[in-house]
């Protein structure tokens, strides 16, 4: 039971970083229909510079984590505005191509800057934790799924507001959101730079203890990927429920799946994911929350 | 006195296709004016010129003595124009509540903190708006659906949601794209009785300075195949053919002109006898 709680928690504490993650890339999607292939490079980039911003400039960790979200979400909005503002209108093929051209360029950036070596991401409590109930909660988890809370908290409330309604419109349908007045091109910028944001508040909290930060820190983005599909992609709250929702299967069979089916192999908690996802595609296959496209016949 | 729209030697090419050619005429305040023509002649890609969709390729057009090619589509919505669109442009996922609000965006002030603190303005300003979006969906008959996804309604009920929300906007000019297709015999007489009745004497403003819904005297462009709709409601027709206006005139004069005649029926056949 212990080891089932201990589980338990780590796979929530991983699905908030997953559930962020997922959260990125259907806000994306959902304003210009495309996946952006950039969104593990964001948050390898968000980590590295917060990790930077404390060990090397000395800046304490929260200021450095603003900062490094501030960035990250300015780098997706400069992204929006100095490149895909030129693309408006083109297929959708040509945005996707874009946004694996920036992920190559951010990749490079990480490398050259910050070297491919691992290294802590800066936060100050390293492997220190919290005894409950013979349970062991590091303060890393306990902080990543506090903060996921924060932000998925101020986006679903933000949803409700005027602007909320007005992005879920442009979603829908962009010509008619114009036609009623709304600034497409500055929802888009708003979606690209929350998408930078909650990279790097994902990054900063998936690398602490006890894993290290190292450049393929951005393969996270493919892990969250089950998330959104088995979501919905189209759907916030299937991205966010598809995040918890791969992460506890995540931990729980790599607690339990070596003991038991040993001879899938000792990596297959990495696959696991997308045996989910299959799963729940066969019997829904828009996703969980997804829409299903109308068809009048 | 400045007109509500004037069109002058406008002109739109895709490639070696002309889709409208050297289109002039101008449309008064108030004035409901139809755009008529067989299908392809360009009745659409002028809507779409109109609310800066397409950008044209020459020519100028003034809406209220302003330049309307110098504001970006999202733009006209303040400046008091709404269209419908031919084949809707209704947000399917969301209520036709939230599609008509949508409508009132623009005049909204309330900012993302007043907003989501919900402080007494905000909210006066969000219950103001929905009460105008109510109020556009009874007006045209749309009530009773107000809290349903509009995906789920039948396409008479889509058209006259998307109306209540052009409405909603509080226009100055309204473009309308076949508002009474696809409806029964008995919707389209209904549809055609609110058309009418967004014109006359103008009423009083509501509270956040915009029009209500029976607030009248709107100028209406209208596209329609309908020919019995257009010629009850229409002041004056214009006809297109090809891209280019054949006719223009009151709806007795257009259904006379040869050229209407010949380009909705074709050339009489030299039959030998």
């Amino acid at each position: 039971m212990t080891t089932f709680g201990q589980l338990l928690f780590a796979g929530i504490a991983l699905g908030s970083v997953y559930a962020l993650v997922a959260l990125g890339f259907t806000v994306v999607y959902r304003s210009s229909r495309v996946i952006n292939f950039a969104q593990g490079e964001l948050l390898a980039f968000g980590a590295f510079l917060t990790s930077w911003l404390v060990l090397s400039a000395g800046l304490s960790f929260w200021l450095a984590f603003l900062i490094g979200a501030a960035t990250t979400a300015a780098l997706g909005l400069a992204f929006e505005f100095c490149v895909l503002r030129f693309a408006l209108g083109r297929p959708e093929f040509t945005v996707v191509m874009l946004t694996l051209g920036l992920a190559t360029v951010l990749q490079a950036v990480v490398d050259s800057v910050w070297g491919s070596n691992p290294r802590a991401n800066g936060d100050p409590w390293g492997a220190s934790a919290v005894h409950v109930a013979g349970l062991v909660l590091n303060w890393d988890q306990i902080w990543s799924v506090v903060a996921a809370l924060v932000v998925l908290g101020a986006f679903f409330w933000f949803n409700r507001t005027r602007y909320g309604l007005a992005m879920r419109a442009a979603a829908s349908d962009q010509e008619a959101a114009l036609a009623v007045g709304i600034p497409l091109r500055r929802v888009n910028a708003a979606a690209w730079a929350l998408a930078g944001l909650v990279a790097c508040v994902g990054g900063v909290f998936v690398t602490g203890y006890p894993a290290t930060l190292d450049p393929t820190v951005s393969n996270v983005a493919l892990l969250a990927f089950p998330a959104i599909i088995l979501g919905g992609i189209d759907s916030t709250t299937g991205a966010v429920v598809g995040g918890f929702v791969i992460g506890v299967v995540q931990e729980l069979t790599a607690g339990y799946q070596p003991q038991y089916v040993a001879w899938l192999g000792h990596d297959f908690y990495l696959a696991a994911p997308y045996v989910v996802m299959v799963i729940v595609l066969l019997v829904r296959p828009y996703g969980l929350f997804g829409s299903r496209p109308a068809e009048r016949l | 006195m400045t007109a509500a729209l004037e069109v002058n030697g406008l002109s739109l090419r895709f490639g070696a296709v002309q889709a409208l050619d050297d289109i002039t005429f101008s449309v008064a305040p108030g004035e409901l004016f139809a755009l008529i023509g067989p299908n392809g002649a360009g009745k659409t890609s002028l809507f779409n010129l109109l609310s800066r969709t397409y950008a044209p390729s020459g020519g100028t057009i003034q809406y209220f003595g302003q330049d309307l090619l110098g504001l970006r589509a999202h733009q006209l919505a303040r400046a008091g124009m709404a269209r419908t669109f031919q084949n809707l442009g209704l947000f399917m996922p969301l209520t036709a509540l939230d599609n008509v609000l949508v409508g009132r965006n623009h005049a909204m002030r309330a900012g993302v903190v007043a907003g989501g603190l919900r402080l007494p303005g905000a909210r006066r300003e969000e219950r103001q708006a929905r009460e105008a979006a109510l109020e556009a969906l009874a007006f045209v008959g749309a009530a009773g659906v107000a809290d349903a996804v509009v995906g789920t309604l039948p396409y008479g009920m889509l058209k006259r949601v998307e109306i209540a929300r052009a409405l909603a906007m509080g226009p100055r000019v309204l473009l309308l794209d076949e508002p009474v297709a696809g409806m029964s015999r008995a919707e389209r007489g209904e549809i055609a009785a609110l058309v009418a009745s967004l014109r006359g004497p103008a009423g009083p403003a509501g509270p956040d300075g915009l029009a209500g819904p029976a607030a009248g005297a709107m100028t209406v462009l209208l596209v329609e195949h309908d020919m019995g709709v257009v010629m009850d409601l229409a002041d004056r027709v214009l006809v297109l053919d090809f891209g280019r206006v054949i006719a223009l005139g009151t709806p007795a004069e257009v259904q006379a002109d040869p050229n209407v005649i010949r380009a909705y029926l074709g050339e009489p056949l030299d039959l030998p006898t």
